[in-house]
């Protein structure tokens, strides 16, 4: 398991460079994952305008979350849906174990869920023996790996089926060896069939919860969801406060940007859309459905108007899909649970600058981010404030952690350097220095580090200053 | 202790969103339009596209669609719901010939007690409350009759559409039909067989829900 306090990121981003099998599989996955959303949203008009709507739409639940966040409790509680509220990952992980108690279970279905990842739900109910079973067919090949997910939406995209193959038929009892995907997948049917048929509790995240109704909507293909959500007694859907809407008719064009963004799908398999447990007379479904509403840091983001927009998120993960960083280093080397830009500007904001902070660094600013995100976040902008905040002692300030960079060093450096840019005849003498003296620079300290992986910069001889004075210029 | 919790991160989310101006409230974007033999076409080529097996039968016989759908198969049971409108009719359909067809089963108690049986289910049929034509699903809301599980449990499922119930788009469903009044226990929205792309993104059909997805669309 990758623990926050080992984070090294220089150290993961040598390894995931080195790696070329991670690099190949990362590619090819990255490309095909880009042209389907090319091509499930062709018409580029009809794009913008659900980008626009959908980013009015977050704009304004989270503008109104106090208040949907109590309609969304009312609704559920007389649905007969158990609310709980976490502060923290600790207290959430607490409630579901509660729960397990309660039901004397020792064994817990899991759907995909990314705020159940956040939580390390699994690293929490493996200390006391309890045993998480996840089911999404991703995330059971890198469970069975002991990893954890590379990708939101691909968990195992950093693996080739050979790779895969060999992990089955490792640690699969009886399953044989074989890298045809059909035989792989049919090996995780038959496995989980089972589990599914005994299991007493399952979990589930959610993509939308709607306030008007108290309806947790749930996107996927496998069926695997389903099955969490349906098969066994008692149902436990865990989500952050940020995933509530308005209203069901905002469902719509949420879920066609989410499942085009995603994966390039008009839609998926299926939509699952939870509003009670098994009423009276029905003969199926959990007998008790329990949500759970997890903050972790989000209410201190939402009083931020600039950082609120982190919120916005709906975990599509198709900023990672268009990263130059990322799809060359793959999920793990960012060390935290949100790889990728989004990982940039939300993992630093929960965990602290000063634990996360780093992970700002992994951008170019290309803006390729920002150009395909859904719901319109400002993903360079965000990651300018944290690379800011990271620098900033002072009460303006927002960010935890914050300042954590300054050093008087760096500070004096760039101090001295404001002067020698603001004052001409100090700038001539360096221009002069360096066009004389700047290709002996030896390559030692920051150079040295500077050019481990760049090329060293060459002076011109004359600056441009100088040559325009001798020349003069040329009026065309 | 949640309830203490509740309090203190409704405070925070009321602090941080207090100086807030009102943001407008949204309306669904104007939705295609598709004429009737349109919104078929579309959503049989759109549920084709995943590997959906759809039939446009007539509102008259299409327990004979079911009948050869199911005698190519050789399956051996298929689970229904004689309280639905389908109900009868495949019984009659039944009666006359079931050479070469599987069993007719019912859900028989709660889950609990049928679990066994269900899991061993080769097939089921089921009602919807109609479809999507610009997405390509169909939309289905579980109840008494027809529980849950009979669309995810068994490796095929067979769901019936009504021609005159293809709606242009989820919005226009949710609308028509007053969806925020009255959400049942659970929706469900289907395009295709259960499916995965985890595995170097090959598309794979039949994961944990239904291998098949058999839709009969009468007219």
């Amino acid at each position: 398991m990758l623990e926050p306090t080992a984070f090294n990121f220089k150290k993961n981003i040598s390894k995931a460079l080195g790696d070329r099998q991670l690099r190949a599989n990362l590619k090819s996955a990255m490309d095909g994952l880009k042209t389907k959303r090319l091509n499930v949203f062709a018409d580029d008009d009809e794009l913008q305008q659900l980008r626009i709507l959908c980013n009015a739409i977050k704009k304004r639940a989270l503008s109104r979350l106090p208040q949907l966040l109590e309609q969304l409790e009312e609704k559920c509680v007389q649905n007969g849906i158990q609310v709980h509220w976490a502060e923290t990952t600790d207290a959430a992980c607490r409630i579901v174990l509660d729960i397990m108690k309660q039901h004397g279970a020792s064994r817990l279905l899991k759907g995909k869920s990314m705020v159940s990842e956040e939580m390390h739900l699994n690293q929490y109910l493996q200390k006391i023996g309890i045993e998480a079973i996840e089911t999404d067919l991703g995330e059971f090949i890198i469970q069975l790996d002991g990893e954890p997910p590379s990708h939101i939406i691909v968990p195992a995209v950093h693996k080739n089926k050979d790779q895969i193959a060999k992990t089955f038929h490792e640690k699969i009892p009886g399953a044989p060896y074989t890298e045809v995907v059909e035989e792989l997948n049919s090996i995780a049917r038959k496995n989980l069939r089972q589990k599914f048929f005994e299991g007493q509790i399952g979990l589930s995240g959610v993509n939308f919860a709607v306030a008007e109704t108290g309806t947790l909507c749930l996107v996927e293909n496998e069926g695997n969801g389903r099955m969490c959500t349906t098969v066994p007694s008692v149902h436990v859907a865990v989500m952050g406060i940020e995933k509530v809407v308005e209203r069901m008719e905002e469902v719509p064009p949420l879920l066609r940007l989410l499942t085009g963004s995603a994966t390039g799908q008009l839609i998926t398999t299926y939509v699952n859309m939870i509003t009670s447990p098994r009423k009276p007379g029905e003969k199926d479904g959990p007998k008790e459905v329990h949500l759970v509403l997890l903050d972790n840091g989000r209410s201190k983001i939402l009083a931020d108007a600039e950082l609120r927009q982190t919120l916005y998120c709906i975990r599509c993960g198709t900023c990672l899909n268009h990263c130059p960083v990322y799809t060359r280093l793959g999920g793990h080397a960012y060390g935290f649970v949100y790889p990728g830009p989004i990982g940039e500007i939300l993992t630093p904001q929960i965990e602290g600058l000063d634990v996360a902070g780093e992970l700002a660094t992994a951008s170019t600013l290309c803006n390729a981010c920002e150009e395909v995100c859904p719901v319109m976040i400002p993903i360079p902008r965000l990651i300018r404030r944290m690379r800011t905040e990271s620098y900033a002692k002072d009460s303006s300030a927002t960010v935890k952690g914050h300042g954590y960079k300054t050093n008087f060093l760096e500070s004096t450096v760039w101090k001295l350097w404001a002067k020698m840019n603001t004052s001409p005849w100090l700038n001539s003498l360096n221009s002069k220095m360096l066009g004389l003296l700047g290709g002996l620079l030896p390559k030692a300290g920051p150079l040295k580090a500077w050019t481990s992986v760049r090329s060293k910069p060459k002076f011109a001889a004359k600056s441009l200053h100088q040559r325009v004075k001798e020349r003069g210029v040329n009026r065309e | 202790m949640s309830s203490a919790a509740r309090d203190r991160i409704m405070s925070n989310i009321r602090a941080a969103a207090g100086d807030n101006v009102e943001v407008p409230a949204t309306a669904c974007l104007p939705i295609a339009t598709y004429g009737p033999q349109e919104k078929i076409d579309r959503l049989k080529s759109l549920m084709e596209a995943v590997k959906t097996e759809v039939h446009v039968v007539s509102k008259k016989d299409w327990p004979t669609a079911v009948k050869s759908v199911l005698r190519r198969r050789k399956l051996k049971t298929l689970l229904y719901a004689p309280e639905t409108a389908l109900g009868p009719e495949l019984e009659m359909a039944w009666q006359n010939d079931s050479e070469g067809l599987p069993e007719l089963i019912i859900y028989e108690g709660d889950i609990e007690s049928f679990k066994e049986t269900l899991f061993q289910t080769d097939a089921a049929i089921t009602t919807t409350v109609g479809a999507i034509a610009e997405t390509g699903v169909v939309v289905l809301w579980p109840d008494s009759t027809e529980p849950r599980t009979m669309s995810l449990v068994p490796s095929v499922h067979i769901a019936v559409v009504d021609s005159a119930t293809i709606y242009n788009s989820f919005c226009e469903i949710i609308q028509r039909q007053s969806w925020p009044e009255k959400m049942p226990t659970n929706a469900i929205l289907i395009s295709g067989p259960s499916k995965t792309a985890d595995i170097e993104m090959t598309l794979a059909f039949g994961v944990h829900g239904p291998k098949e997805l058999i839709v009969l669309i009468l007219k």
